[in-house]
Protein backbone atom coordinates (compact mmCIF):
# COMPACT_ATOMS: atom_id res chain seq x y z
CA UNK A 1 0.00 0.00 0.00
CA UNK A 2 1.31 3.22 -0.87
CA UNK A 3 1.16 6.15 1.02
CA UNK A 4 -1.18 7.98 -1.51
CA UNK A 5 -3.83 5.08 -0.99
CA UNK A 6 -3.36 5.27 3.05
CA UNK A 7 -4.30 8.78 2.89
CA UNK A 8 -7.24 8.20 0.19
CA UNK A 9 -8.65 5.83 2.60
CA UNK A 10 -8.39 7.77 5.65
CA UNK A 11 -10.07 10.89 3.62
CA UNK A 12 -12.46 8.73 2.58
CA UNK A 13 -13.56 7.64 6.04
CA UNK A 14 -13.59 10.66 7.43
CA UNK A 15 -15.98 12.23 4.47
CA UNK A 16 -18.57 8.72 4.53
CA UNK A 17 -18.17 9.37 8.34
CA UNK A 18 -18.99 12.99 8.11
CA UNK A 19 -21.77 12.32 5.55
CA UNK A 20 -23.73 9.85 7.77
CA UNK A 21 -23.14 11.53 10.68
CA UNK A 22 -24.78 14.89 9.05
CA UNK A 23 -28.14 13.69 8.50
CA UNK A 24 -27.80 11.74 12.38
CA UNK A 25 -27.35 14.46 14.44
CA UNK A 26 -30.07 15.96 15.84
CA UNK A 27 -28.87 19.56 16.62
CA UNK A 28 -28.55 21.83 12.79
CA UNK A 29 -25.63 23.34 13.91
CA UNK A 30 -23.44 19.95 14.44
CA UNK A 31 -25.01 18.85 11.17
CA UNK A 32 -24.04 21.80 9.18
CA UNK A 33 -20.08 21.18 10.65
CA UNK A 34 -20.42 17.33 9.82
CA UNK A 35 -21.26 19.18 6.74
CA UNK A 36 -18.29 21.37 6.76
CA UNK A 37 -15.82 18.15 7.49
CA UNK A 38 -17.72 16.67 4.48
CA UNK A 39 -17.06 18.86 2.02
CA UNK A 40 -13.49 19.30 2.90
CA UNK A 41 -12.79 15.41 2.63
CA UNK A 42 -14.04 16.16 -0.97
CA UNK A 43 -11.59 18.58 -1.27
CA UNK A 44 -9.17 16.46 0.12
CA UNK A 45 -9.75 13.73 -2.87
CA UNK A 46 -9.45 16.86 -5.39
CA UNK A 47 -6.37 17.11 -3.96
CA UNK A 48 -5.14 13.63 -4.16
CA UNK A 49 -6.20 13.51 -7.87
CA UNK A 50 -3.83 16.50 -8.69
CA UNK A 51 -6.82 18.67 -9.33
CA UNK A 52 -5.52 21.79 -6.94
CA UNK A 53 -7.69 24.33 -7.98
CA UNK A 54 -11.02 22.40 -7.95
CA UNK A 55 -9.79 21.41 -4.56
CA UNK A 56 -9.29 25.34 -3.34
CA UNK A 57 -12.29 26.31 -4.91
CA UNK A 58 -14.42 23.79 -3.06
CA UNK A 59 -12.79 25.05 0.06
CA UNK A 60 -13.43 28.86 -1.01
CA UNK A 61 -16.78 28.04 -2.34
CA UNK A 62 -18.42 25.45 -0.38
CA UNK A 63 -16.40 26.03 2.97
CA UNK A 64 -15.92 30.03 3.16
CA UNK A 65 -19.30 30.94 1.06
CA UNK A 66 -21.87 28.29 1.45
CA UNK A 67 -21.07 26.90 4.84
CA UNK A 68 -20.52 30.33 7.08
CA UNK A 69 -24.00 31.47 5.06
CA UNK A 70 -25.71 28.20 6.30
CA UNK A 71 -23.97 28.64 9.93
CA UNK A 72 -25.25 31.99 9.62
CA UNK A 73 -28.91 31.24 8.83
CA UNK A 74 -29.01 28.61 11.69
CA UNK A 75 -27.66 31.04 13.95
CA UNK A 76 -30.10 33.81 13.68
CA UNK A 77 -33.06 31.60 13.13
CA UNK A 78 -35.23 30.13 16.12
CA UNK A 79 -34.76 26.77 16.90
CA UNK A 80 -31.99 26.04 14.31
CA UNK A 81 -29.65 25.65 18.02
CA UNK A 82 -31.15 23.43 20.04
CA UNK A 83 -30.98 19.45 20.21
CA UNK A 84 -35.02 18.92 19.72
CA UNK A 85 -35.02 18.57 15.68
CA UNK A 86 -36.76 15.67 14.67
CA UNK A 87 -34.84 14.99 11.22
CA UNK A 88 -36.52 11.69 11.10
CA UNK A 89 -40.27 12.40 9.85
CA UNK A 90 -40.03 12.15 6.24
CA UNK A 91 -36.77 9.36 6.27
CA UNK A 92 -38.61 6.96 3.49
CA UNK A 93 -38.57 10.11 0.80
CA UNK A 94 -35.16 10.81 2.02
CA UNK A 95 -34.29 7.59 1.14
CA UNK A 96 -36.04 7.01 -2.23
CA UNK A 97 -34.30 10.40 -3.08
CA UNK A 98 -30.85 9.06 -1.84
CA UNK A 99 -30.68 6.07 -3.58
CA UNK A 100 -32.07 7.50 -6.99
CA UNK A 101 -29.12 9.68 -6.81
CA UNK A 102 -26.69 6.80 -5.61
CA UNK A 103 -27.93 4.67 -8.41
CA UNK A 104 -27.40 7.11 -11.13
CA UNK A 105 -24.11 8.18 -10.34
CA UNK A 106 -22.89 4.39 -10.07
CA UNK A 107 -24.20 4.17 -13.55
CA UNK A 108 -22.49 7.15 -14.86
CA UNK A 109 -19.60 5.89 -13.58
CA UNK A 110 -19.32 2.35 -14.05
CA UNK A 111 -20.91 3.05 -17.83
CA UNK A 112 -18.03 5.58 -18.17
CA UNK A 113 -14.79 4.16 -19.73
CA UNK A 114 -12.53 6.32 -17.97
CA UNK A 115 -14.30 5.58 -14.39
CA UNK A 116 -12.54 2.29 -14.69
CA UNK A 117 -9.07 3.18 -15.48
CA UNK A 118 -6.22 4.10 -13.09
CA UNK A 119 -4.98 7.52 -12.74
CA UNK A 120 -2.29 8.52 -14.28
CA UNK A 121 0.52 11.60 -13.44
CA UNK A 122 -0.74 14.45 -14.66
CA UNK A 123 1.13 16.40 -17.40
CA UNK A 124 2.20 20.09 -17.33
CA UNK A 125 -0.59 20.77 -20.36
CA UNK A 126 -3.45 19.19 -17.85
CA UNK A 127 -2.05 21.04 -15.01
CA UNK A 128 -3.00 24.23 -16.82
CA UNK A 129 -5.63 26.28 -15.35
CA UNK A 130 -5.93 28.49 -17.86
CA UNK A 131 -8.12 25.47 -19.89
CA UNK A 132 -10.74 26.26 -17.42
CA UNK A 133 -11.06 29.19 -17.73
CA UNK A 134 -10.74 28.96 -21.26
CA UNK A 135 -13.78 26.01 -21.19
CA UNK A 136 -16.01 28.14 -19.48
CA UNK A 137 -16.33 30.92 -21.48
CA UNK A 138 -15.57 29.51 -24.92
CA UNK A 139 -19.06 29.74 -27.37
CA UNK A 140 -18.14 25.87 -28.20
CA UNK A 141 -17.48 25.02 -24.52
CA UNK A 142 -19.85 25.84 -21.89
CA UNK A 143 -20.68 29.41 -22.37
CA UNK A 144 -24.07 29.00 -22.01
CA UNK A 145 -24.62 27.37 -18.81
CA UNK A 146 -22.37 29.59 -17.21
CA UNK A 147 -23.98 32.61 -18.12
CA UNK A 148 -27.15 30.86 -17.39
CA UNK A 149 -25.80 30.15 -14.04
CA UNK A 150 -24.86 33.29 -13.42
CA UNK A 151 -28.21 35.09 -14.43
CA UNK A 152 -29.61 32.30 -12.05
CA UNK A 153 -27.97 33.84 -9.05
CA UNK A 154 -28.23 37.34 -9.81
CA UNK A 155 -31.82 36.38 -9.60
CA UNK A 156 -31.45 35.14 -6.82
CA UNK A 157 -29.60 38.08 -5.46
CA UNK A 158 -32.22 40.43 -6.36
CA UNK A 159 -35.02 38.37 -4.80
CA UNK A 160 -33.12 38.17 -1.76
CA UNK A 161 -32.51 41.45 -1.83
CA UNK A 162 -36.59 42.39 -2.38
CA UNK A 163 -37.39 39.98 0.69
CA UNK A 164 -34.98 41.48 2.87
CA UNK A 165 -35.22 44.94 2.47
CA UNK A 166 -38.39 46.89 4.45
CA UNK A 167 -40.92 47.75 2.52
CA UNK A 168 -42.18 51.56 3.87
CA UNK A 169 -45.77 52.01 4.46
CA UNK A 170 -47.02 48.48 3.41
CA UNK A 171 -46.55 47.35 7.34
CA UNK A 172 -49.06 47.93 10.29
CA UNK B 1 25.53 23.13 -4.11
CA UNK B 2 27.62 24.52 -0.85
CA UNK B 3 26.09 24.83 2.80
CA UNK B 4 26.52 28.38 3.08
CA UNK B 5 24.92 29.40 -0.14
CA UNK B 6 21.76 27.42 0.27
CA UNK B 7 21.16 26.30 3.79
CA UNK B 8 17.63 24.59 3.05
CA UNK B 9 18.46 22.64 -0.01
CA UNK B 10 21.36 21.18 1.12
CA UNK B 11 19.84 20.00 4.47
CA UNK B 12 16.83 18.62 2.19
CA UNK B 13 19.57 16.60 0.06
CA UNK B 14 21.37 15.05 3.19
CA UNK B 15 17.98 14.15 4.74
CA UNK B 16 17.02 12.54 1.42
CA UNK B 17 20.04 10.59 0.78
CA UNK B 18 20.21 9.79 4.25
CA UNK B 19 16.82 8.18 4.55
CA UNK B 20 17.11 6.91 1.10
CA UNK B 21 20.40 5.00 2.61
CA UNK B 22 18.64 3.63 5.27
CA UNK B 23 16.90 1.48 2.82
CA UNK B 24 13.47 3.42 3.25
CA UNK B 25 11.14 3.43 -0.26
CA UNK B 26 11.23 7.21 -1.83
CA UNK B 27 7.28 7.34 -1.56
CA UNK B 28 8.02 7.13 2.29
CA UNK B 29 10.98 9.45 2.20
CA UNK B 30 9.48 12.15 0.38
CA UNK B 31 6.24 11.87 3.40
CA UNK B 32 8.89 11.91 5.88
CA UNK B 33 10.25 15.15 4.51
CA UNK B 34 6.74 16.57 4.05
CA UNK B 35 6.17 15.76 7.52
CA UNK B 36 9.30 17.58 8.83
CA UNK B 37 8.93 20.52 6.60
CA UNK B 38 5.54 20.81 8.26
CA UNK B 39 6.11 20.88 11.79
CA UNK B 40 9.37 22.76 10.99
CA UNK B 41 7.73 25.26 9.22
CA UNK B 42 4.97 25.77 12.23
CA UNK B 43 6.93 25.53 15.14
CA UNK B 44 9.22 27.92 13.92
CA UNK B 45 6.54 30.55 12.90
CA UNK B 46 4.90 29.62 16.60
CA UNK B 47 8.38 30.22 18.18
CA UNK B 48 9.10 33.26 15.87
CA UNK B 49 5.59 34.90 17.54
CA UNK B 50 7.19 35.09 20.55
CA UNK B 51 9.65 37.75 19.80
CA UNK B 52 7.38 39.21 17.59
CA UNK B 53 4.93 39.83 20.73
CA UNK B 54 7.86 41.96 22.55
CA UNK B 55 8.58 43.27 19.58
CA UNK B 56 5.04 44.72 19.28
CA UNK B 57 4.64 45.56 22.89
CA UNK B 58 7.78 47.52 23.28
CA UNK B 59 7.27 49.41 20.12
CA UNK B 60 3.32 49.97 20.77
CA UNK B 61 4.69 51.49 24.38
CA UNK B 62 7.37 53.80 23.08
CA UNK B 63 4.78 55.26 20.36
CA UNK B 64 2.14 55.43 22.85
CA UNK B 65 4.86 57.03 25.30
CA UNK B 66 4.81 54.64 27.40
CA UNK B 67 7.96 51.77 28.26
CA UNK B 68 6.06 48.55 27.34
CA UNK B 69 8.35 45.16 28.76
CA UNK B 70 10.92 46.31 30.77
CA UNK B 71 11.44 44.02 33.70
CA UNK B 72 12.64 40.18 32.83
CA UNK B 73 15.89 40.49 30.75
CA UNK B 74 17.82 43.23 28.65
CA UNK B 75 14.72 46.16 27.44
CA UNK B 76 12.25 43.29 28.61
CA UNK B 77 12.88 41.25 25.94
CA UNK B 78 11.98 37.92 28.29
CA UNK B 79 8.53 38.76 29.06
CA UNK B 80 6.89 37.34 26.60
CA UNK B 81 8.59 33.84 27.50
CA UNK B 82 7.56 34.81 31.35
CA UNK B 83 3.70 35.28 29.82
CA UNK B 84 4.02 31.94 27.94
CA UNK B 85 5.20 29.99 30.81
CA UNK B 86 2.40 31.58 32.67
CA UNK B 87 -0.34 30.71 30.53
CA UNK B 88 0.69 27.03 30.37
CA UNK B 89 -0.12 26.79 33.84
CA UNK B 90 -3.71 28.60 33.87
CA UNK B 91 -6.75 26.65 34.25
CA UNK B 92 -9.02 26.40 31.57
CA UNK B 93 -12.51 27.25 32.28
CA UNK B 94 -15.85 26.05 30.06
CA UNK B 95 -18.44 28.03 30.76
CA UNK B 96 -22.02 26.31 31.63
CA UNK B 97 -23.93 25.52 28.83
CA UNK B 98 -20.88 25.79 26.22
CA UNK B 99 -20.75 23.15 23.15
CA UNK B 100 -17.66 21.50 24.78
CA UNK B 101 -16.50 20.21 21.24
CA UNK B 102 -17.07 23.30 19.35
CA UNK B 103 -15.31 25.34 21.97
CA UNK B 104 -12.33 23.41 22.27
CA UNK B 105 -12.38 23.12 18.21
CA UNK B 106 -12.92 26.95 17.17
CA UNK B 107 -9.13 27.87 18.62
CA UNK B 108 -7.46 24.90 16.76
CA UNK B 109 -9.28 25.80 13.61
CA UNK B 110 -8.14 29.72 14.63
CA UNK B 111 -4.62 28.48 14.70
CA UNK B 112 -4.35 26.57 11.30
CA UNK B 113 -5.58 29.02 9.52
CA UNK B 114 -2.88 31.44 10.01
CA UNK B 115 -0.03 28.54 9.78
CA UNK B 116 -1.93 27.25 7.23
CA UNK B 117 -0.77 30.61 5.05
CA UNK B 118 2.96 29.84 5.50
CA UNK B 119 2.75 26.61 3.88
CA UNK B 120 2.93 28.54 0.10
CA UNK B 121 4.73 31.27 1.01
CA UNK B 122 8.28 31.39 -0.65
CA UNK B 123 10.81 32.24 2.15
CA UNK B 124 13.86 32.06 -0.92
CA UNK B 125 13.90 30.82 -3.90
CA UNK B 126 14.61 27.05 -3.10
CA UNK B 127 12.72 27.20 0.66
CA UNK B 128 8.91 26.87 -0.04
CA UNK B 129 6.17 24.61 1.65
CA UNK B 130 4.71 24.13 -1.93
CA UNK B 131 4.31 25.72 -5.18
CA UNK B 132 1.06 25.13 -5.94
CA UNK B 133 -0.15 26.11 -8.78
CA UNK B 134 -3.44 28.06 -6.95
CA UNK B 135 -1.92 29.49 -4.31
CA UNK B 136 -3.55 32.98 -4.44
CA UNK B 137 -6.68 30.91 -4.35
CA UNK B 138 -5.33 29.26 -1.37
CA UNK B 139 -4.56 32.18 0.64
CA UNK B 140 -8.22 33.41 0.50
CA UNK B 141 -9.68 29.67 1.24
CA UNK B 142 -7.45 29.35 3.92
CA UNK B 143 -9.32 32.57 5.60
CA UNK B 144 -12.33 30.86 5.42
CA UNK B 145 -10.97 27.86 7.81
CA UNK B 146 -10.36 31.53 10.23
CA UNK B 147 -13.78 32.86 10.12
CA UNK B 148 -15.15 29.52 10.74
CA UNK B 149 -12.73 29.11 14.04
CA UNK B 150 -13.73 32.69 15.01
CA UNK B 151 -18.07 32.24 14.44
CA UNK B 152 -17.58 28.90 16.46
CA UNK B 153 -16.47 30.60 18.86
CA UNK B 154 -18.44 32.82 18.72
CA UNK B 155 -21.13 31.00 18.87
CA UNK B 156 -20.11 28.32 21.48
CA UNK B 157 -19.21 29.84 24.12
CA UNK B 158 -22.57 30.79 25.48
CA UNK B 159 -22.32 34.15 26.15
CA UNK B 160 -24.00 37.12 24.16
CA UNK B 161 -20.94 39.49 23.77
CA UNK B 162 -19.15 36.65 22.45
CA UNK B 163 -21.58 35.91 20.08
CA UNK B 164 -22.34 39.63 19.05
CA UNK B 165 -18.34 39.66 18.83
CA UNK B 166 -18.10 36.91 16.62
CA UNK B 167 -20.95 37.89 14.10
CA UNK B 168 -19.04 41.39 13.81
CA UNK B 169 -15.94 40.23 13.55
CA UNK B 170 -16.90 37.65 10.60
CA UNK B 171 -18.95 40.32 9.23
CA UNK B 172 -15.80 42.27 8.49
CA UNK B 173 -13.56 39.78 7.71
CA UNK B 174 -16.01 38.36 4.37
CA UNK B 175 -16.56 41.97 3.73
CA UNK B 176 -13.01 42.80 3.25
CA UNK B 177 -12.05 39.89 1.83
CA UNK B 178 -13.90 40.81 -1.16
CA UNK B 179 -11.24 43.53 -2.14
CA UNK B 180 -8.61 41.51 -1.25
CA UNK B 181 -9.34 38.90 -3.94
CA UNK B 182 -10.08 41.48 -6.48
CA UNK B 183 -6.76 42.70 -5.68
CA UNK B 184 -5.13 39.70 -5.91
CA UNK B 185 -6.22 39.09 -9.70
CA UNK B 186 -3.52 41.94 -10.71
CA UNK B 187 -0.54 40.41 -9.59
CA UNK B 188 -1.70 37.21 -10.96
CA UNK B 189 -3.07 38.88 -14.04
CA UNK B 190 0.74 40.49 -14.12
CA UNK B 191 2.95 36.81 -13.53
CA UNK B 192 0.62 34.89 -15.27
CA UNK B 193 0.33 32.00 -12.54
CA UNK B 194 -1.57 31.85 -9.26
CA UNK B 195 1.30 30.36 -7.56
CA UNK B 196 3.13 32.61 -5.03
CA UNK B 197 6.67 31.26 -6.35
CA UNK B 198 5.95 32.17 -9.48
CA UNK B 199 3.95 34.91 -8.37
CA UNK B 200 7.07 36.22 -6.31
CA UNK B 201 10.07 35.26 -8.97
CA UNK B 202 7.99 37.20 -11.80
CA UNK B 203 8.55 40.47 -10.02
CA UNK B 204 11.61 41.97 -12.02
CA UNK B 205 10.27 45.22 -11.21
CA UNK B 206 8.01 44.67 -7.87
CA UNK B 207 4.70 44.89 -8.58
CA UNK B 208 3.78 47.66 -6.22
CA UNK B 209 5.39 50.31 -9.22
CA UNK B 210 3.16 48.54 -11.54
CA UNK B 211 -0.57 48.60 -9.21
CA UNK B 212 0.13 51.11 -6.60
CA UNK B 213 -3.42 51.34 -5.71
CA UNK B 214 -4.02 47.70 -5.51
CA UNK B 215 -1.35 47.48 -3.33
CA UNK B 216 -2.70 49.87 -0.96
CA UNK B 217 -5.97 48.16 -1.14
CA UNK B 218 -4.52 44.95 -0.68
CA UNK B 219 -2.71 46.63 2.32
CA UNK B 220 -5.66 48.05 4.03
CA UNK B 221 -7.60 44.89 3.24
CA UNK B 222 -5.18 43.04 4.79
CA UNK B 223 -4.73 45.71 8.06
CA UNK B 224 -9.25 44.70 8.20
CA UNK B 225 -8.28 40.89 7.83
CA UNK B 226 -6.24 40.67 11.09
CA UNK B 227 -8.45 43.31 13.30
CA UNK B 228 -5.90 45.39 13.99
CA UNK B 229 -6.66 48.84 14.68
CA UNK B 230 -8.99 51.12 13.20
CA UNK B 231 -10.29 47.74 12.29
CA UNK B 232 -9.93 46.47 15.97
CA UNK B 233 -13.55 45.93 16.08
CA UNK B 234 -13.28 42.50 17.10
CA UNK B 235 -12.11 43.42 20.53
CA UNK B 236 -13.63 46.59 21.02
CA UNK B 237 -13.36 46.86 24.47
CA UNK B 238 -15.79 49.62 25.32
CA UNK B 239 -18.55 47.97 23.18
CA UNK B 240 -18.42 44.14 23.29
CA UNK B 241 -15.77 43.55 25.73
CA UNK B 242 -13.96 41.47 24.14
CA UNK B 243 -15.46 39.72 21.50
CA UNK B 244 -15.88 36.12 20.48
CA UNK B 245 -13.04 35.15 22.53
CA UNK B 246 -13.98 36.37 25.90
CA UNK B 247 -14.80 33.27 27.60
CA UNK B 248 -11.54 31.40 26.69
CA UNK B 249 -9.49 31.60 29.12
CA UNK B 250 -5.35 29.89 29.16
CA UNK B 251 -3.89 28.52 26.46
CA UNK B 252 -6.88 28.54 24.36
CA UNK B 253 -6.94 31.52 24.94
CA UNK B 254 -3.81 32.15 23.92
CA UNK B 255 -3.80 30.39 20.91
CA UNK B 256 -6.14 33.06 19.66
CA UNK B 257 -3.72 35.66 20.91
CA UNK B 258 -0.91 34.30 18.46
CA UNK B 259 -2.56 33.54 15.69
CA UNK B 260 -3.52 37.26 16.04
CA UNK B 261 0.32 38.49 16.50
CA UNK B 262 1.24 35.68 13.68
CA UNK B 263 -1.38 36.57 11.37
CA UNK B 264 -0.06 40.44 11.44
CA UNK B 265 3.21 39.24 10.36
CA UNK B 266 1.94 36.59 7.78
CA UNK B 267 0.16 40.09 6.27
CA UNK B 268 3.12 41.62 6.00
CA UNK B 269 5.34 38.77 4.77
CA UNK B 270 2.26 38.32 2.00
CA UNK B 271 2.17 41.73 1.21
CA UNK B 272 5.78 41.75 0.77
CA UNK B 273 5.95 38.39 -1.61
CA UNK B 274 3.32 39.54 -3.86
CA UNK B 275 4.02 43.85 -4.12
CA UNK B 276 7.35 43.56 -3.10
CA UNK B 277 9.39 40.99 -4.84
CA UNK B 278 9.45 38.54 -2.03
CA UNK B 279 13.17 37.22 -1.78
CA UNK B 280 13.35 38.87 -5.32
CA UNK B 281 17.24 41.18 -5.30
CA UNK B 282 20.40 41.24 -6.19
CA UNK B 283 22.36 37.85 -6.32
CA UNK B 284 19.28 35.91 -4.59
CA UNK B 285 19.40 33.15 -7.10
CA UNK B 286 22.88 31.99 -7.00
CA UNK B 287 22.83 32.46 -3.25
CA UNK B 288 19.15 31.28 -1.95
CA UNK B 289 20.18 32.45 1.52
CA UNK B 290 20.35 36.11 0.44
CA UNK B 291 16.79 35.59 -0.27
CA UNK B 292 15.30 35.13 3.01
CA UNK B 293 17.42 38.42 3.84
CA UNK B 294 15.18 40.43 1.66
CA UNK B 295 12.31 39.22 2.48
CA UNK B 296 12.76 39.91 6.33
CA UNK B 297 13.87 42.98 5.74
CA UNK B 298 11.17 44.37 3.29
CA UNK B 299 8.68 42.46 5.33
CA UNK B 300 10.09 44.29 8.40
CA UNK B 301 9.07 47.28 6.89
CA UNK B 302 5.36 46.51 5.92
CA UNK B 303 4.85 45.05 9.50
CA UNK B 304 6.26 48.17 11.21
CA UNK B 305 4.43 50.02 9.36
CA UNK B 306 0.89 48.12 10.30
CA UNK B 307 2.40 48.37 13.80
CA UNK B 308 2.60 51.94 13.74
CA UNK B 309 -0.69 52.31 12.39
CA UNK B 310 -1.95 50.11 15.18
CA UNK B 311 -1.07 52.14 17.42
CA UNK B 312 -1.57 55.88 15.98
CA UNK B 313 -5.19 55.51 14.96
CA UNK B 314 -8.04 55.31 16.67
CA UNK B 315 -10.89 53.06 16.56
CA UNK B 316 -13.78 53.02 13.72
CA UNK B 317 -17.61 52.10 14.08
CA UNK B 318 -18.87 49.42 12.18
CA UNK B 319 -20.71 51.31 10.03
CA UNK B 320 -17.86 53.33 8.96
CA UNK B 321 -16.05 50.26 8.38
CA UNK B 322 -18.67 48.70 6.39
CA UNK B 323 -19.27 51.83 4.21
CA UNK B 324 -15.50 52.18 3.69
CA UNK B 325 -15.56 48.88 2.19
CA UNK B 326 -18.08 48.55 0.42
CA UNK B 327 -18.95 52.17 -1.17
CA UNK B 328 -15.30 53.03 -1.48
CA UNK B 329 -12.77 50.05 -1.38
CA UNK B 330 -14.71 47.32 -3.39
CA UNK B 331 -15.95 49.84 -6.34
CA UNK B 332 -11.85 51.47 -6.30
CA UNK B 333 -10.57 47.42 -6.44
CA UNK B 334 -12.75 46.56 -9.08
CA UNK B 335 -12.07 49.78 -11.07
CA UNK B 336 -8.46 48.97 -10.72
CA UNK B 337 -8.45 45.31 -12.25
CA UNK B 338 -10.83 46.57 -14.89
CA UNK B 339 -8.15 49.62 -15.49
CA UNK B 340 -4.99 47.63 -15.12
CA UNK B 341 -6.24 45.26 -17.46
CA UNK B 342 -6.94 47.50 -20.46
CA UNK B 343 -3.10 49.20 -19.94
CA UNK B 344 -2.21 45.34 -19.95
CA UNK B 345 -3.76 45.03 -22.77
CA UNK B 346 -2.21 48.37 -24.07
CA UNK B 347 1.17 47.87 -23.38
CA UNK B 348 1.79 44.15 -22.59
CA UNK B 349 4.55 42.45 -20.72
CA UNK B 350 8.26 42.90 -22.22
CA UNK B 351 7.87 47.18 -23.09
CA UNK B 352 9.67 47.42 -20.11
CA UNK B 353 9.79 51.03 -19.37
CA UNK B 354 6.90 52.48 -20.97
CA UNK B 355 4.63 49.78 -19.78
CA UNK B 356 5.36 50.78 -16.18
CA UNK B 357 4.92 54.69 -16.59
CA UNK B 358 1.31 53.52 -18.64
CA UNK B 359 0.53 51.55 -15.46
CA UNK B 360 1.90 54.09 -12.87
CA UNK B 361 -0.08 56.85 -15.14
CA UNK B 362 -3.57 54.86 -14.73
CA UNK B 363 -2.92 54.34 -11.44
CA UNK B 364 -2.53 57.84 -10.07
CA UNK B 365 -5.80 58.78 -12.23
CA UNK B 366 -7.48 56.22 -10.69
CA UNK B 367 -6.50 56.83 -7.43
CA UNK B 368 -7.13 60.96 -7.88
CA UNK B 369 -10.58 60.55 -9.39
CA UNK B 370 -11.17 58.37 -6.40
CA UNK B 371 -10.22 60.97 -4.37
CA UNK B 372 -12.38 63.75 -5.91
CA UNK B 373 -15.46 61.90 -5.79
CA UNK B 374 -14.92 61.08 -2.05
CA UNK B 375 -14.82 64.48 -1.37
CA UNK B 376 -17.53 65.72 -3.25
CA UNK B 377 -19.80 63.21 -1.91
CA UNK B 378 -18.67 64.11 1.19
CA UNK B 379 -19.38 67.93 0.64
CA UNK B 380 -22.70 67.13 -0.64
CA UNK B 381 -24.05 64.48 2.34
CA UNK B 382 -21.59 66.73 5.23
CA UNK B 383 -24.91 68.31 6.85
CA UNK B 384 -26.73 65.57 6.96
CA UNK B 385 -24.54 63.42 9.32
CA UNK B 386 -25.26 63.35 12.66
CA UNK B 387 -23.01 64.42 15.21
CA UNK B 388 -22.55 61.70 17.70
CA UNK B 389 -22.11 63.24 20.84
CA UNK B 390 -23.85 66.56 21.54
CA UNK B 391 -22.85 69.08 24.22
CA UNK B 392 -25.73 69.61 26.95
CA UNK B 393 -25.42 72.21 29.13
CA UNK B 394 -27.39 70.22 32.07
CA UNK B 395 -27.58 66.56 32.81
CA UNK B 396 -30.85 65.28 31.69
CA UNK B 397 -32.78 63.50 34.53
CA UNK B 398 -35.63 61.21 34.18
CA UNK B 399 -38.56 61.53 36.18
CA UNK B 400 -41.20 58.45 36.39
CA UNK B 401 -44.02 60.50 34.73
CA UNK B 402 -41.80 62.63 32.09
CA UNK B 403 -40.07 59.14 31.26
CA UNK B 404 -43.53 58.20 30.26
CA UNK B 405 -44.05 61.19 28.18
CA UNK B 406 -40.95 61.22 26.40
CA UNK B 407 -39.52 57.88 25.77
CA UNK B 408 -36.66 59.20 23.20
CA UNK B 409 -34.98 61.30 26.36
CA UNK B 410 -31.95 59.58 27.69
CA UNK B 411 -29.68 60.19 30.46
Amino acid sequence: MTVMQLIFLLNAAVTIIAGIMMSRVRRLLHAALWLVLALFGVAVTFGLLEASFLAIVQVVVYIGAIAILILFAIMLTRGGTDDTYDNSKRWIISLVVALIALGGILLALFTWPQGQALTTPLTAAQQDIGAIGIALLDPEGYLIPFEISSILLLAALVGSIYVGIEHKGEEK
Amino acid sequence: MSFIADPVSFITNWLNSLLSGWGIPDMWVQFIMFIIGAGLLAFGAMIFTIGLIWLERKLGGRIQDRIGPNRIGPWGVFQPIADMLKIFTKEYITPIGADILLYNLAPILAMAAVLGLWAVIPLSSTAYGTNINVGALYLIGIGAIGELGIILAGFSSNNKYALLGGYRAVAQLLSYEVPMAITLLIPVMFAGSMGLNDIAGAQKVAFIFQAPVAALIFFIAGIAENGRAPFDLMEADSEIVAGYNIEYSGLKFGMYYVADFLHAFTSALLFATIFLGGWRGPGAEQYPILGFVYLFVKTAVVYLLTVTIRFTVPRLRIDQVMAFNWKYLTPLALATLLVTALVDKIAPAGQGLLRIILLLVANVLLFLLADRLVTLYRKNHQKLRKVVSEFRPVPVTIRPSVAADEPEVQS
